[in-house]
Protein backbone atom coordinates (compact mmCIF):
# COMPACT_ATOMS: atom_id res chain seq x y z
CA UNK A 1 0.00 0.00 0.00
CA UNK A 2 1.29 3.43 -0.88
CA UNK A 3 1.90 6.02 1.76
CA UNK A 4 -0.37 9.04 1.82
CA UNK A 5 0.83 11.85 -0.29
CA UNK A 6 -0.70 15.25 0.30
CA UNK A 7 1.29 17.85 -1.62
CA UNK A 8 -1.81 19.71 -2.77
CA UNK A 9 -3.08 20.01 0.73
CA UNK A 10 0.26 21.18 2.06
CA UNK A 11 0.27 23.83 -0.63
CA UNK A 12 -3.14 24.93 0.45
CA UNK A 13 -1.91 25.28 4.01
CA UNK A 14 1.04 27.39 2.96
CA UNK A 15 -1.10 29.60 0.78
CA UNK A 16 -3.52 30.12 3.66
CA UNK A 17 -7.24 29.83 3.23
CA UNK A 18 -9.93 32.39 3.87
CA UNK A 19 -11.07 32.81 7.49
CA UNK A 20 -13.47 30.22 8.74
CA UNK A 21 -17.09 31.16 9.34
CA UNK A 22 -18.49 31.62 12.82
CA UNK A 23 -19.92 28.13 12.71
CA UNK A 24 -16.51 26.72 11.87
CA UNK A 25 -15.03 28.48 14.85
CA UNK A 26 -17.60 26.89 17.11
CA UNK A 27 -16.47 23.51 15.92
CA UNK A 28 -12.89 24.46 16.53
CA UNK A 29 -13.72 25.63 20.03
CA UNK A 30 -15.27 22.27 20.78
CA UNK A 31 -11.90 20.73 20.03
CA UNK A 32 -9.87 22.71 22.55
CA UNK A 33 -9.75 19.86 25.07
CA UNK A 34 -6.99 17.48 23.92
CA UNK A 35 -6.65 14.71 22.94
CA UNK A 36 -10.08 15.33 21.38
CA UNK A 37 -11.29 11.77 20.80
CA UNK A 38 -14.30 12.12 18.55
CA UNK A 39 -16.94 9.58 17.81
CA UNK A 40 -17.22 8.52 14.18
CA UNK A 41 -20.86 9.04 13.18
CA UNK A 42 -20.42 6.21 10.67
CA UNK A 43 -19.21 3.82 13.37
CA UNK A 44 -16.38 2.46 11.26
CA UNK A 45 -13.80 0.29 13.03
CA UNK A 46 -11.22 1.73 10.63
CA UNK A 47 -11.80 5.34 11.64
CA UNK A 48 -8.87 5.58 14.03
CA UNK A 49 -6.53 4.24 11.36
CA UNK A 50 -7.93 6.66 8.81
CA UNK A 51 -7.48 9.51 11.23
CA UNK A 52 -3.84 8.68 11.87
CA UNK A 53 -3.16 8.12 8.18
CA UNK A 54 -4.70 11.31 6.84
CA UNK A 55 -4.64 13.78 9.70
CA UNK A 56 -1.92 12.73 12.13
CA UNK A 57 -2.23 14.92 15.18
CA UNK A 58 -4.18 17.70 13.46
CA UNK A 59 -7.62 18.53 14.87
CA UNK A 60 -10.53 16.80 13.15
CA UNK A 61 -14.26 17.39 13.37
CA UNK A 62 -17.17 15.75 11.67
CA UNK A 63 -19.12 18.40 9.83
CA UNK A 64 -22.38 17.84 7.96
CA UNK A 65 -21.57 20.74 5.68
CA UNK A 66 -19.08 18.42 3.97
CA UNK A 67 -21.68 16.54 1.96
CA UNK A 68 -20.95 13.19 0.39
CA UNK A 69 -23.83 11.98 -1.78
CA UNK A 70 -23.91 8.41 -3.04
CA UNK A 71 -26.41 5.59 -3.41
CA UNK A 72 -26.84 3.60 -0.18
CA UNK A 73 -26.30 0.41 -2.17
CA UNK A 74 -23.83 0.25 -5.05
CA UNK A 75 -25.28 -1.68 -7.96
CA UNK A 76 -21.91 -1.82 -9.71
CA UNK A 77 -18.84 -1.96 -7.45
CA UNK A 78 -16.67 -0.89 -10.39
CA UNK A 79 -18.64 2.35 -10.88
CA UNK A 80 -20.01 3.83 -7.70
CA UNK A 81 -21.21 7.41 -8.24
CA UNK A 82 -20.24 9.91 -5.55
CA UNK A 83 -20.61 13.68 -5.31
CA UNK A 84 -18.58 15.59 -2.74
CA UNK A 85 -19.81 19.09 -2.02
CA UNK A 86 -18.12 21.30 0.56
CA UNK A 87 -19.50 24.59 -0.73
CA UNK A 88 -21.57 25.06 2.44
CA UNK A 89 -18.26 25.56 4.26
CA UNK A 90 -17.63 28.79 2.45
CA UNK A 91 -14.06 28.92 1.31
CA UNK A 92 -13.20 25.22 1.32
CA UNK A 93 -10.59 24.72 -1.37
CA UNK A 94 -8.68 21.48 -0.81
CA UNK A 95 -10.49 18.19 -0.39
CA UNK A 96 -9.30 14.60 0.03
CA UNK A 97 -11.65 11.64 -0.48
CA UNK A 98 -11.07 8.20 0.99
CA UNK A 99 -12.83 4.88 1.54
CA UNK A 100 -12.00 3.19 4.88
CA UNK A 101 -12.24 -0.40 3.65
CA UNK A 102 -10.68 -0.16 0.22
CA UNK A 103 -7.31 -1.89 -0.20
CA UNK A 104 -6.12 1.51 -1.47
CA UNK A 105 -7.99 3.94 0.73
CA UNK A 106 -7.22 7.27 -0.91
CA UNK A 107 -9.56 7.87 -3.84
CA UNK A 108 -8.68 11.37 -5.00
CA UNK A 109 -7.80 14.89 -3.95
CA UNK A 110 -9.02 18.08 -5.49
CA UNK A 111 -8.34 21.73 -5.18
CA UNK A 112 -11.12 24.02 -6.30
CA UNK A 113 -9.06 27.03 -7.29
CA UNK A 114 -11.94 28.99 -8.80
CA UNK A 115 -14.51 26.23 -9.23
CA UNK A 116 -17.06 25.45 -6.54
CA UNK A 117 -15.59 23.05 -3.96
CA UNK A 118 -17.62 20.16 -5.28
CA UNK A 119 -16.85 17.22 -7.52
CA UNK A 120 -18.87 14.37 -9.00
CA UNK A 121 -16.94 11.22 -9.91
CA UNK A 122 -17.11 7.40 -9.71
CA UNK A 123 -15.01 5.03 -7.72
CA UNK A 124 -14.33 1.33 -7.31
CA UNK A 125 -15.27 -0.28 -4.00
CA UNK A 126 -13.75 -3.54 -2.86
CA UNK A 127 -16.42 -4.04 -0.20
CA UNK A 128 -18.97 -2.06 1.78
CA UNK A 129 -17.27 1.00 3.19
CA UNK A 130 -17.64 4.54 4.38
CA UNK A 131 -16.67 7.01 1.69
CA UNK A 132 -15.51 10.26 3.23
CA UNK A 133 -14.37 13.68 2.21
CA UNK A 134 -12.08 15.77 4.38
CA UNK A 135 -11.57 19.49 3.98
CA UNK A 136 -8.63 21.32 5.51
CA UNK A 137 -9.60 24.72 6.87
CA UNK A 138 -7.32 27.74 7.21
CA UNK A 139 -7.49 27.17 10.98
CA UNK A 140 -5.67 23.86 10.48
CA UNK A 141 -8.76 21.83 11.32
CA UNK A 142 -9.97 18.99 9.12
CA UNK A 143 -13.72 18.85 8.54
CA UNK A 144 -14.98 15.44 7.56
CA UNK A 145 -18.24 14.24 6.05
CA UNK A 146 -19.15 10.86 4.65
CA UNK A 147 -21.62 8.10 4.01
CA UNK A 148 -21.69 4.30 4.10
CA UNK A 149 -22.04 2.55 0.79
CA UNK A 150 -23.03 -1.11 0.71
CA UNK A 151 -21.26 -2.96 -2.08
CA UNK A 152 -20.99 -6.59 -3.14
CA UNK A 153 -17.39 -5.84 -3.82
CA UNK A 154 -14.46 -6.85 -5.95
CA UNK A 155 -14.21 -3.40 -7.50
CA UNK A 156 -10.50 -2.92 -6.84
CA UNK A 157 -9.11 -6.37 -7.58
CA UNK A 158 -11.03 -7.02 -10.79
CA UNK A 159 -9.33 -6.25 -14.09
CA UNK A 160 -10.63 -3.18 -15.90
CA UNK A 161 -12.66 -3.78 -19.06
CA UNK A 162 -9.99 -1.80 -20.90
CA UNK A 163 -7.20 -4.12 -19.78
CA UNK A 164 -8.78 -6.99 -21.71
CA UNK A 165 -9.49 -5.03 -24.85
CA UNK A 166 -6.97 -3.41 -27.20
CA UNK A 167 -9.39 -0.67 -28.21
CA UNK A 168 -8.63 1.68 -25.35
CA UNK A 169 -4.99 1.91 -26.39
CA UNK A 170 -5.99 3.89 -29.47
CA UNK A 171 -8.25 6.15 -27.44
CA UNK A 172 -6.13 6.42 -24.29
CA UNK A 173 -6.52 9.79 -22.58
CA UNK A 174 -9.11 11.01 -25.08
CA UNK A 175 -11.44 13.51 -23.43
CA UNK A 176 -15.10 14.02 -24.23
CA UNK A 177 -16.70 16.90 -22.42
CA UNK A 178 -19.34 19.55 -22.52
CA UNK A 179 -20.15 22.81 -20.76
CA UNK A 180 -23.67 23.76 -19.67
CA UNK A 181 -24.90 27.15 -18.55
CA UNK A 182 -26.41 27.10 -15.09
CA UNK A 183 -29.38 29.13 -13.96
CA UNK A 184 -27.17 30.98 -11.45
CA UNK A 185 -25.09 32.31 -14.36
CA UNK A 186 -22.27 29.86 -13.69
CA UNK A 187 -21.30 26.83 -15.68
CA UNK A 188 -21.30 23.08 -15.30
CA UNK A 189 -18.54 21.02 -16.85
CA UNK A 190 -18.78 17.30 -17.39
CA UNK A 191 -15.94 15.29 -18.88
CA UNK A 192 -14.92 11.71 -19.37
CA UNK A 193 -11.43 10.47 -20.11
CA UNK A 194 -10.64 7.11 -21.66
CA UNK A 195 -8.31 5.30 -19.26
CA UNK A 196 -8.31 1.79 -17.73
CA UNK A 197 -7.37 3.12 -14.25
CA UNK A 198 -5.82 -0.23 -13.30
CA UNK A 199 -5.21 -0.50 -9.57
CA UNK A 200 -2.28 -2.92 -9.80
CA UNK A 201 -4.25 -5.29 -7.55
CA UNK A 202 -5.61 -7.52 -10.34
CA UNK A 203 -3.21 -10.37 -11.05
CA UNK A 204 -0.74 -9.60 -13.82
CA UNK A 205 -1.99 -6.09 -14.55
CA UNK A 206 0.35 -3.32 -13.39
CA UNK A 207 -0.86 -0.12 -11.77
CA UNK A 208 -1.81 2.37 -14.47
CA UNK A 209 -3.92 5.41 -13.68
CA UNK A 210 -4.35 9.10 -14.34
CA UNK A 211 -2.68 10.95 -11.47
CA UNK A 212 -2.95 14.59 -12.50
CA UNK A 213 -5.72 16.64 -14.08
CA UNK A 214 -6.19 20.37 -14.36
CA UNK A 215 -8.98 22.44 -15.83
CA UNK A 216 -8.08 25.98 -16.95
CA UNK A 217 -9.94 28.77 -18.70
CA UNK A 218 -8.68 30.10 -22.01
CA UNK A 219 -6.53 32.73 -20.27
CA UNK A 220 -4.64 29.82 -18.72
CA UNK A 221 -5.98 30.31 -15.20
CA UNK A 222 -6.50 26.99 -13.41
CA UNK A 223 -10.03 26.60 -12.06
CA UNK A 224 -9.84 23.02 -10.75
CA UNK A 225 -7.01 20.65 -9.98
CA UNK A 226 -7.67 16.92 -9.42
CA UNK A 227 -5.33 14.16 -8.32
CA UNK A 228 -7.04 10.85 -9.01
CA UNK A 229 -5.70 7.69 -7.39
CA UNK A 230 -6.17 4.02 -8.21
CA UNK A 231 -9.74 3.63 -6.85
CA UNK A 232 -11.20 6.14 -9.33
CA UNK A 233 -13.36 4.18 -11.78
CA UNK A 234 -12.26 3.20 -15.26
CA UNK A 235 -12.83 5.90 -17.91
CA UNK A 236 -13.14 8.54 -15.18
CA UNK A 237 -15.95 11.02 -15.45
CA UNK A 238 -16.09 14.27 -13.50
CA UNK A 239 -18.76 16.87 -12.83
CA UNK A 240 -17.46 20.32 -11.93
CA UNK A 241 -19.40 23.51 -11.26
CA UNK A 242 -18.04 26.99 -11.83
CA UNK A 243 -19.58 30.02 -10.15
CA UNK A 244 -20.50 32.99 -12.37
CA UNK A 245 -17.42 34.66 -13.79
CA UNK A 246 -15.00 31.92 -12.69
CA UNK A 247 -13.78 31.22 -16.21
CA UNK A 248 -13.09 33.59 -19.06
CA UNK A 249 -13.96 32.59 -22.62
CA UNK A 250 -16.37 29.91 -23.66
CA UNK A 251 -14.09 26.89 -23.49
CA UNK A 252 -11.93 25.09 -20.96
CA UNK A 253 -8.53 23.45 -21.30
CA UNK A 254 -8.03 19.99 -19.77
CA UNK A 255 -4.46 18.92 -19.17
CA UNK A 256 -2.96 16.10 -17.20
CA UNK A 257 -1.00 12.86 -17.29
CA UNK A 258 -1.07 9.29 -16.08
CA UNK A 259 1.55 7.53 -13.97
CA UNK A 260 3.29 6.32 -17.15
CA UNK A 261 3.74 9.89 -18.35
CA UNK A 262 1.08 9.79 -21.09
CA UNK A 263 -0.31 13.30 -21.58
CA UNK A 264 -3.88 14.49 -21.53
CA UNK A 265 -4.53 17.66 -23.52
CA UNK A 266 -7.98 18.63 -24.77
CA UNK A 267 -10.49 21.47 -24.92
CA UNK A 268 -14.00 21.23 -23.60
CA UNK A 269 -16.64 23.40 -25.26
CA UNK A 270 -20.33 24.17 -24.60
CA UNK B 1 -35.62 -12.67 38.41
CA UNK B 2 -33.21 -14.68 40.54
CA UNK B 3 -30.55 -16.73 38.77
CA UNK B 4 -32.38 -19.87 39.87
CA UNK B 5 -35.68 -18.69 38.44
CA UNK B 6 -33.92 -17.60 35.28
CA UNK B 7 -32.42 -21.07 34.92
CA UNK B 8 -35.86 -22.60 35.34
CA UNK B 9 -37.31 -20.28 32.75
CA UNK B 10 -34.56 -21.10 30.29
CA UNK B 11 -34.99 -24.83 30.91
CA UNK B 12 -38.73 -24.59 30.33
CA UNK B 13 -38.06 -22.70 27.13
CA UNK B 14 -35.58 -25.32 25.98
CA UNK B 15 -38.10 -28.09 26.69
CA UNK B 16 -40.70 -26.22 24.70
CA UNK B 17 -38.52 -25.79 21.64
CA UNK B 18 -38.89 -29.27 20.11
CA UNK B 19 -42.65 -28.89 20.40
CA UNK B 20 -42.70 -25.65 18.42
CA UNK B 21 -43.58 -25.95 14.74
CA UNK B 22 -40.65 -26.42 12.40
CA UNK B 23 -38.93 -23.24 11.29
CA UNK B 24 -40.90 -21.98 8.31
CA UNK B 25 -37.70 -22.11 6.31
CA UNK B 26 -37.72 -25.83 5.53
CA UNK B 27 -36.51 -25.14 2.00
CA UNK B 28 -39.93 -25.99 0.60
CA UNK B 29 -41.04 -23.41 -1.96
CA UNK B 30 -44.61 -24.70 -1.58
CA UNK B 31 -45.06 -24.55 -5.32
CA UNK B 32 -48.72 -24.81 -6.24
CA UNK B 33 -49.42 -25.11 -9.94
CA UNK B 34 -52.46 -23.14 -11.00
CA UNK B 35 -54.32 -24.16 -14.16
CA UNK B 36 -55.06 -21.04 -16.21
CA UNK B 37 -56.31 -22.85 -19.33
CA UNK B 38 -56.75 -26.43 -20.44
CA UNK B 39 -53.35 -28.04 -19.94
CA UNK B 40 -51.65 -24.74 -19.09
CA UNK B 41 -50.22 -24.24 -15.59
CA UNK B 42 -48.35 -21.42 -13.92
CA UNK B 43 -46.38 -21.02 -10.70
CA UNK B 44 -46.39 -17.38 -9.67
CA UNK B 45 -43.50 -16.13 -7.56
CA UNK B 46 -43.50 -13.12 -5.27
CA UNK B 47 -42.77 -9.64 -6.64
CA UNK B 48 -39.81 -9.26 -4.30
CA UNK B 49 -36.07 -9.21 -4.65
CA UNK B 50 -34.00 -12.36 -4.11
CA UNK B 51 -33.62 -13.13 -0.42
CA UNK B 52 -33.12 -15.88 2.10
CA UNK B 53 -36.77 -15.39 3.10
CA UNK B 54 -38.10 -16.26 -0.37
CA UNK B 55 -35.29 -18.55 -1.52
CA UNK B 56 -35.22 -16.75 -4.84
CA UNK B 57 -38.82 -17.62 -5.72
CA UNK B 58 -39.57 -14.25 -7.23
CA UNK B 59 -40.19 -15.57 -10.71
CA UNK B 60 -42.98 -17.15 -12.71
CA UNK B 61 -42.52 -20.52 -14.31
CA UNK B 62 -45.06 -22.61 -16.14
CA UNK B 63 -45.74 -25.82 -17.97
CA UNK B 64 -48.01 -27.00 -20.74
CA UNK B 65 -49.27 -30.57 -20.79
CA UNK B 66 -49.43 -31.89 -24.35
CA UNK B 67 -50.87 -35.23 -25.49
CA UNK B 68 -47.45 -36.85 -25.45
CA UNK B 69 -45.51 -34.91 -22.84
CA UNK B 70 -44.89 -31.74 -20.89
CA UNK B 71 -43.30 -28.49 -22.06
CA UNK B 72 -41.64 -26.62 -19.15
CA UNK B 73 -41.13 -22.86 -19.36
CA UNK B 74 -38.25 -21.79 -17.10
CA UNK B 75 -36.80 -23.84 -14.26
CA UNK B 76 -36.53 -21.31 -11.42
CA UNK B 77 -33.75 -19.96 -9.24
CA UNK B 78 -32.20 -23.10 -7.72
CA UNK B 79 -31.76 -26.85 -7.90
CA UNK B 80 -34.34 -27.21 -5.11
CA UNK B 81 -36.84 -25.16 -7.09
CA UNK B 82 -36.23 -27.31 -10.16
CA UNK B 83 -36.69 -30.51 -8.17
CA UNK B 84 -39.86 -29.24 -6.52
CA UNK B 85 -41.21 -28.01 -9.87
CA UNK B 86 -40.61 -31.43 -11.38
CA UNK B 87 -42.33 -33.07 -8.41
CA UNK B 88 -45.29 -30.76 -8.67
CA UNK B 89 -45.64 -31.47 -12.39
CA UNK B 90 -45.83 -35.15 -11.48
CA UNK B 91 -48.85 -34.42 -9.29
CA UNK B 92 -50.66 -33.08 -12.38
CA UNK B 93 -49.62 -35.55 -15.05
CA UNK B 94 -47.58 -38.70 -15.48
CA UNK B 95 -46.51 -37.72 -18.98
CA UNK B 96 -42.77 -37.29 -19.51
CA UNK B 97 -40.94 -34.00 -19.82
CA UNK B 98 -40.68 -33.36 -23.56
CA UNK B 99 -39.00 -29.95 -23.60
CA UNK B 100 -37.50 -27.68 -20.92
CA UNK B 101 -37.12 -24.09 -22.06
CA UNK B 102 -34.96 -21.31 -20.60
CA UNK B 103 -36.54 -18.11 -21.87
CA UNK B 104 -33.38 -16.05 -21.23
CA UNK B 105 -30.09 -16.21 -19.37
CA UNK B 106 -31.07 -14.62 -16.04
CA UNK B 107 -30.43 -16.90 -13.06
CA UNK B 108 -34.02 -17.20 -11.79
CA UNK B 109 -34.98 -18.70 -15.14
CA UNK B 110 -32.39 -21.46 -15.53
CA UNK B 111 -30.76 -22.46 -12.22
CA UNK B 112 -33.34 -25.23 -11.74
CA UNK B 113 -32.07 -26.98 -14.92
CA UNK B 114 -30.28 -29.71 -12.95
CA UNK B 115 -33.58 -31.33 -12.03
CA UNK B 116 -34.74 -31.84 -15.62
CA UNK B 117 -33.64 -34.45 -18.17
CA UNK B 118 -30.53 -32.95 -19.79
CA UNK B 119 -31.65 -33.86 -23.31
CA UNK B 120 -34.83 -31.78 -22.91
CA UNK B 121 -33.03 -28.51 -22.04
CA UNK B 122 -33.24 -25.89 -24.75
CA UNK B 123 -32.77 -22.15 -25.34
CA UNK B 124 -31.84 -19.73 -28.11
CA UNK B 125 -28.16 -19.63 -29.19
CA UNK B 126 -27.70 -16.20 -27.53
CA UNK B 127 -29.22 -17.43 -24.28
CA UNK B 128 -26.97 -20.50 -24.33
CA UNK B 129 -23.96 -18.24 -24.83
CA UNK B 130 -25.18 -15.98 -22.01
CA UNK B 131 -25.53 -18.91 -19.60
CA UNK B 132 -22.08 -20.15 -20.60
CA UNK B 133 -20.38 -16.81 -20.07
CA UNK B 134 -22.30 -15.37 -17.10
CA UNK B 135 -23.94 -18.39 -15.48
CA UNK B 136 -21.21 -19.03 -12.90
CA UNK B 137 -21.15 -15.43 -11.71
CA UNK B 138 -24.94 -15.41 -11.48
CA UNK B 139 -24.91 -18.65 -9.50
CA UNK B 140 -22.31 -17.32 -7.05
CA UNK B 141 -24.37 -14.19 -6.58
CA UNK B 142 -27.53 -16.25 -5.99
CA UNK B 143 -25.77 -18.20 -3.23
CA UNK B 144 -24.91 -14.88 -1.64
CA UNK B 145 -28.49 -13.61 -1.87
CA UNK B 146 -30.51 -16.77 -1.12
CA UNK B 147 -28.14 -18.72 1.11
CA UNK B 148 -28.76 -22.42 1.67
CA UNK B 149 -31.76 -22.50 -0.62
CA UNK B 150 -29.12 -22.72 -3.34
CA UNK B 151 -27.42 -25.81 -1.86
CA UNK B 152 -26.13 -28.07 -4.63
CA UNK B 153 -27.15 -25.71 -7.42
CA UNK B 154 -24.87 -25.84 -10.44
CA UNK B 155 -25.07 -24.23 -13.84
CA UNK B 156 -26.38 -26.62 -16.51
CA UNK B 157 -26.15 -25.19 -20.02
CA UNK B 158 -28.93 -26.30 -22.39
CA UNK B 159 -27.55 -28.48 -25.16
CA UNK B 160 -30.21 -27.86 -27.79
CA UNK B 161 -30.95 -24.64 -29.62
CA UNK B 162 -34.57 -23.65 -30.04
CA UNK B 163 -35.67 -22.41 -33.44
CA UNK B 164 -38.21 -19.64 -33.87
CA UNK B 165 -41.56 -20.28 -35.49
CA UNK B 166 -44.53 -22.61 -35.26
CA UNK B 167 -43.98 -26.20 -34.31
CA UNK B 168 -45.70 -29.13 -32.63
CA UNK B 169 -44.13 -30.46 -29.46
CA UNK B 170 -45.50 -33.51 -27.65
CA UNK B 171 -48.61 -33.10 -29.78
CA UNK B 172 -49.21 -29.48 -28.76
CA UNK B 173 -49.10 -26.66 -31.35
CA UNK B 174 -46.71 -23.99 -30.09
CA UNK B 175 -45.06 -20.91 -31.49
CA UNK B 176 -41.74 -19.50 -30.38
CA UNK B 177 -40.79 -15.86 -30.92
CA UNK B 178 -37.16 -14.82 -30.67
CA UNK B 179 -37.38 -11.30 -29.32
CA UNK B 180 -34.89 -9.18 -27.37
CA UNK B 181 -34.59 -6.07 -25.26
CA UNK B 182 -34.79 -7.29 -21.68
CA UNK B 183 -31.70 -9.31 -22.56
CA UNK B 184 -29.93 -10.08 -25.85
CA UNK B 185 -32.47 -12.84 -26.38
CA UNK B 186 -35.92 -13.20 -24.86
CA UNK B 187 -38.00 -16.17 -25.91
CA UNK B 188 -41.77 -15.90 -25.98
CA UNK B 189 -43.89 -19.05 -25.99
CA UNK B 190 -47.37 -18.91 -27.52
CA UNK B 191 -49.82 -21.73 -26.89
CA UNK B 192 -52.32 -21.17 -29.68
CA UNK B 193 -54.76 -23.82 -28.48
CA UNK B 194 -55.46 -21.86 -25.32
CA UNK B 195 -54.50 -18.36 -26.47
CA UNK B 196 -51.82 -18.09 -23.77
CA UNK B 197 -48.67 -16.02 -24.20
CA UNK B 198 -45.72 -16.70 -21.91
CA UNK B 199 -44.05 -13.33 -22.34
CA UNK B 200 -41.05 -14.04 -20.09
CA UNK B 201 -39.29 -10.97 -18.72
CA UNK B 202 -40.32 -8.78 -21.61
CA UNK B 203 -43.39 -8.15 -19.48
CA UNK B 204 -43.55 -7.25 -15.78
CA UNK B 205 -46.83 -6.60 -13.97
CA UNK B 206 -47.11 -4.44 -10.85
CA UNK B 207 -43.38 -4.99 -10.36
CA UNK B 208 -40.72 -2.63 -11.70
CA UNK B 209 -38.83 -4.04 -14.71
CA UNK B 210 -35.16 -4.93 -14.29
CA UNK B 211 -32.56 -3.69 -16.77
CA UNK B 212 -29.09 -5.15 -16.17
CA UNK B 213 -28.87 -6.31 -19.80
CA UNK B 214 -31.59 -4.14 -21.28
CA UNK B 215 -31.70 -2.45 -24.65
CA UNK B 216 -34.79 -0.28 -24.25
CA UNK B 217 -35.49 0.53 -27.93
CA UNK B 218 -35.37 -3.21 -28.76
CA UNK B 219 -37.50 -3.94 -25.71
CA UNK B 220 -40.16 -1.45 -26.81
CA UNK B 221 -40.15 -2.99 -30.30
CA UNK B 222 -40.64 -6.42 -28.70
CA UNK B 223 -43.61 -5.07 -26.72
CA UNK B 224 -45.15 -3.92 -30.01
CA UNK B 225 -44.85 -7.46 -31.33
CA UNK B 226 -46.40 -8.87 -28.15
CA UNK B 227 -49.28 -6.40 -28.16
CA UNK B 228 -50.17 -7.45 -31.71
CA UNK B 229 -50.69 -11.11 -30.74
CA UNK B 230 -54.38 -12.02 -30.45
CA UNK B 231 -54.37 -13.80 -27.10
CA UNK B 232 -56.67 -14.63 -24.21
CA UNK B 233 -54.14 -14.26 -21.42
CA UNK B 234 -50.63 -13.13 -20.70
CA UNK B 235 -48.13 -14.66 -18.32
CA UNK B 236 -45.51 -12.06 -17.38
CA UNK B 237 -42.05 -13.08 -16.17
CA UNK B 238 -42.81 -11.40 -12.84
CA UNK B 239 -46.28 -10.59 -11.53
CA UNK B 240 -49.76 -12.01 -11.90
CA UNK B 241 -51.33 -13.51 -15.00
CA UNK B 242 -53.47 -10.99 -16.87
CA UNK B 243 -56.50 -11.42 -19.12
CA UNK B 244 -55.67 -8.25 -21.03
CA UNK B 245 -52.74 -6.19 -22.25
CA UNK B 246 -52.43 -4.04 -19.10
CA UNK B 247 -49.05 -5.56 -18.18
CA UNK B 248 -47.68 -4.76 -21.64
CA UNK B 249 -48.94 -1.17 -21.37
CA UNK B 250 -47.51 -0.77 -17.89
CA UNK B 251 -44.11 -2.20 -18.84
CA UNK B 252 -44.04 0.08 -21.89
CA UNK B 253 -45.01 3.19 -19.92
CA UNK B 254 -42.34 2.54 -17.29
CA UNK B 255 -39.60 1.86 -19.82
CA UNK B 256 -40.50 4.95 -21.84
CA UNK B 257 -40.42 7.08 -18.71
CA UNK B 258 -37.11 5.52 -17.65
CA UNK B 259 -35.44 6.02 -21.04
CA UNK B 260 -36.77 9.56 -21.37
CA UNK B 261 -35.73 10.52 -17.84
CA UNK B 262 -32.23 9.19 -18.37
CA UNK B 263 -31.77 10.79 -21.79
CA UNK B 264 -33.05 14.14 -20.58
CA UNK B 265 -30.89 14.00 -17.46
CA UNK B 266 -27.78 13.32 -19.52
CA UNK B 267 -28.67 16.12 -21.96
CA UNK B 268 -29.15 18.52 -19.04
CA UNK B 269 -25.72 17.64 -17.65
CA UNK B 270 -26.85 15.90 -14.46
CA UNK B 271 -24.33 13.91 -12.48
CA UNK B 272 -25.33 10.30 -11.79
CA UNK B 273 -25.89 11.12 -8.11
CA UNK B 274 -28.38 13.84 -9.16
CA UNK B 275 -30.03 11.45 -11.60
CA UNK B 276 -30.54 8.99 -8.71
CA UNK B 277 -32.56 11.59 -6.83
CA UNK B 278 -35.25 11.73 -9.53
CA UNK B 279 -38.67 11.27 -7.89
CA UNK B 280 -40.70 8.28 -9.08
CA UNK B 281 -43.91 9.51 -10.82
CA UNK B 282 -47.20 8.67 -9.13
CA UNK B 283 -48.11 6.33 -12.01
CA UNK B 284 -45.28 3.97 -11.01
CA UNK B 285 -45.01 4.66 -7.29
CA UNK B 286 -46.94 1.49 -6.40
CA UNK B 287 -44.85 -0.91 -8.50
CA UNK B 288 -42.99 -3.37 -6.30
CA UNK B 289 -39.32 -2.46 -5.85
CA UNK B 290 -39.56 0.61 -8.06
CA UNK B 291 -37.12 2.69 -6.01
CA UNK B 292 -34.52 -0.11 -6.01
CA UNK B 293 -34.96 -0.88 -9.67
CA UNK B 294 -34.74 2.77 -10.67
CA UNK B 295 -31.44 3.06 -8.79
CA UNK B 296 -30.14 -0.04 -10.54
CA UNK B 297 -31.37 1.09 -13.91
CA UNK B 298 -29.61 4.45 -13.59
CA UNK B 299 -26.40 2.54 -12.88
CA UNK B 300 -26.97 0.32 -15.92
CA UNK B 301 -28.20 2.87 -18.41
CA UNK B 302 -26.87 6.29 -17.46
CA UNK B 303 -23.23 5.83 -18.56
CA UNK B 304 -24.21 5.26 -22.20
CA UNK B 305 -26.64 8.19 -22.12
CA UNK B 306 -23.97 10.46 -20.62
CA UNK B 307 -21.49 9.40 -23.22
CA UNK B 308 -23.97 10.15 -26.01
CA UNK B 309 -24.54 13.61 -24.51
CA UNK B 310 -20.80 14.30 -24.21
CA UNK B 311 -19.97 13.06 -27.72
CA UNK B 312 -22.93 14.72 -29.44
Amino acid sequence: MRRPNLPLLSLALLAGLAPASAADLQHTAALQAPPHPIVDPLGSPRWDDMRKLFFGDAPVVFDERVRVTAPRIAEDSMNVPVTVDASALGDARSVVVFADFNPIVKVLEFQAAHARPSLGFRLKLQQSSPVRAAVLGSDGTWRVGGTWITATGGGCTLPSAGSSSPEWQERLNQVSGRIWSRVDGGERVRMRIIHPMDTGLAAGIPVFHIDELALADDSGRTVMHIRPYEPVAENPSFTIDLPPGAASGGKLHVTGRDNNGNRIDAWVTP
Amino acid sequence: MTPRLLAHALLSLALLLPALPAHPNDFDYRLAPRMIAEGVYVLIGTTEDFSFANGGNIVNSGFIVGPAGVIVIDTGPSRRYGEQLLATIATVTDRPIALTINTHHHPDHFLGNQAFPADTLTATPETIRGIQSEGEDFNNNMYRLNGDWMLGTEVVVPGKTLAAGRTTIAGRALEFLHLAGHTASDLVVIDHDSGTVFAADLVFWQRAPTTPHADIPRWLAALDRLAAIPAQRWVPGHGEVSGDRSPIRQTRAYLEWLADTITRGAEAGLDMTEMLETPIPAAFADLSLVADEFRRSVTHLYPAAEQAALER
